[in-house]
């Protein structure tokens, strides 16, 4: 199949890729997805007290469009606040990416994945957990 | 190594042998004559031509000449022996015993006949190494069982089945038996007389032979095996299968199992020694990886592995020269293979056929498969043991699967979140 070229150099150079220690008071860690339906994508973003997220990491098992919507995602969100980042859609990621239709459970697992280490983090503070939404696909087109 | 680099995905095809090509070219030329045509020199050297090739198709397999019905490939040839047979033994029974593990030209062919309420259909489970228990196939034999299809070699984990030990049971129980031997004729012997074969598929273009073109081995006598055409026409090929001879690809595909037979020796040890350098490299490389399908009863050109903790379709990405669109000879050269994983497909469901050996999805999705061929080198080898390690270890580096494993999570406790 034919990837687009944003695809290609998120795949080739990903950006963020690591690990943050998942203890740590100011780091929020999603993980989503499952190994039998061929991939998992976690996330983790380190959110300042005042919410705004001041670095991100990724690590993902899946597909090169998977790799590339997590890649890309880590990017998208530094320096965004907590509300802007629970505000991102998947059809955004699809349309940055240009994903085909297959692909396109890959973006809505990167924005499952944001919002699954968000509601870590506001856990991890006390915060009452934010009402249980995952995405929803859409095209973006 | 050509110009669009290293070809190791010798199972979707083969490269056209050059002596194949060299016999076919008169026949596009100034040999057009229809094979069909009997009042002229024209149609005398075609036909000469069609039945010197079917002399030759034949001795591959060891059946009579007039026993192969040409066909478009082993899709329309299976095609043919499944609903041809289904068909005209209506009267006799309407039940078909195959495998899970077959090629979808069988098992979407048995589909198409019990949706249409023409027949009723037995799937076969198979060991963890894929293969058919002969003991199974007798089992499954009923009063109303009219043909038994099971695959020579499979397409994807290259296991062999013990095609001569089915077809004692089947002619023991006058069952006719059919099997797709698309991925083994030319690559190790096969016997029509020996294994009590009935009906066999055959396609040129896996055996470095031209695409288009294929047979279907139509047992003649002891026993004579009747079928109903699916193809209507002028009755070409005993009004099995009518239509206008392909004479050129007729000729590659005898040249072709010319070669397969007179080098079949030779080539099925080297290409099994490029296998198994292959493999060696491999497993000493990398950690965590498996081997799917059996460890000695498989085609000499087949490896199916599963790298652990690695999608088989980023894998692939990292291989195939996606990530390097430019210009033939800048960047690492192209690996062409292929996954099981099927991140592409519509379903997201990884191989059936693994998943037929009890391969969890989770190892599915890692697969690789490898076909070496005719064509292959030792240095082609160790370049792809190189480029596929280290494209395992940086998608491991990337792999969360892969930190959590080091970590000692057991993976298979965790809860995870499905999509």
């Amino acid at each position: 199949m034919a990837y687009s070229d944003k695809v290609i150099d998120h795949y080739a150079n990903p950006r963020n890729v690591g690990s943050f220690a998942k203890d740590e008071p100011d780091v929020g860690t999603g993980i989503v997805g499952a190994p039998e339906c061929g991939d998992v994508m976690k996330l983790q973003l380190k959110i300042s007290d005042d919410g705004v997220v001041q670095d991100a990491r990724f690590k993902t098992f899946g597909c090169g469009s998977a790799i590339a919507s997590s890649s890309y995602v880590t990017e998208l969100v530094k320096g965004k606040t907590v509300d802007e980042v629970m505000a991102i859609k998947n059809s955004h990621i699809v349309q940055e990416l240009s994903l085909p239709p297959v692909k396109i459970h890959c973006s809505v697992l990167a924005e499952d994945g944001i919002k699954a280490a968000i509601a870590d983090w506001k856990k991890k503070r006390g915060e009452p957990a934010p009402k249980e939404e995952t995405a929803e696909a859409t095209t973006g087109r | 190594m050509n110009g669009k680099g290293i070809y190791m995905d010798n199972h979707a095809t083969t490269p056209l042998d050059p002596r194949v090509l060299e016999a076919m070219l008169p026949y596009f030329g100034e040999t057009f004559g229809n094979a069909a045509s009997r009042s002229h020199p024209f149609g005398w050297e075609a036909e000469k031509a069609a039945e010197g090739a079917r002399e030759e198709i034949a001795r591959l397999v060891n059946a009579k000449a007039k026993d192969i019905v040409f066909t478009s490939g082993a899709t329309e040839s299976d095609n043919l022996a499944i609903k041809g047979v289904v068909e005209f033994y209506k009267d006799k029974g309407n039940h078909v015993v195959t495998a899970t593990t077959e090629h979808k030209a069988v098992l979407d062919t048995c589909k198409a006949l019990e949706r249409k309420g023409l027949a009723t259909v037995t799937y076969l489970g198979v060991d963890k190494y894929g293969m058919v228990d002969p003991d199974d196939v007798r089992k499954a034999i009923t009063d109303k069982t009219v043909l038994v299809s099971i695959m020579f070699a499979n397409n994807e984990i290259g296991t062999i089945n013990p095609l001569a030990e089915i077809g004692r049971i089947t002619r023991e129980k006058g069952v006719l038996f059919h099997s797709d031997a698309t991925q083994g004729v030319g690559k190790l012997p096969v016997d029509v007389e020996s294994m009590h074969i009935d009906l066999l598929s055959m396609s040129a273009h896996k055996m470095y032979g031209p695409k288009g073109i294929g047979a279907l081995y139509v047992r003649a006598k002891n026993p004579r095996v009747r079928l109903t055409p699916i193809i209507d026409g002028g009755g070409h090929e005993r009004g099995f299968r009518s239509g206008t001879l392909n004479v050129p690809g007729i000729v590659g595909f005898a040249k072709a199992c010319e070669l397969c037979r007179v080098g079949m020796a030779d080539e099925a040890q080297r290409v099994f020694g490029l296998r198994e350098r292959l493999r060696e490299g491999l497993f000493a490389q990398l950690d965590e990886i498996f081997l799917n399908g059996h460890p000695v009863h498989r085609l000499p050109g087949n490896l199916n592995v599963s790298f652990a903790y690695v999608e088989g379709e980023s894998l692939l990405m990292g291989l195939n020269g996606s990530t390097t669109p430019i210009a033939v000879g800048q960047g690492p050269a192209p690996i062409a293979v292929s996954s099981g994983s099927a991140c592409t497909s519509a379903t997201l469901e990884p191989s059936y056929v693994l998943k037929a050996l009890g391969v969890g999805d989770d190892l599915a999705h890692t697969s690789i498969r490898f076909g070496l061929g005719r064509f292959n080198t030792a240095d082609e080898v160790d370049y792809v043991v190189e480029r596929v390690a280290h494209e395992v270890r940086r998608l491991r580096d990337l792999s969360p699967l892969y930190e959590m494993a080091k970590e000692g999570i057991d993976l298979k406790s965790v809860e995870w979140q499905r999509d």
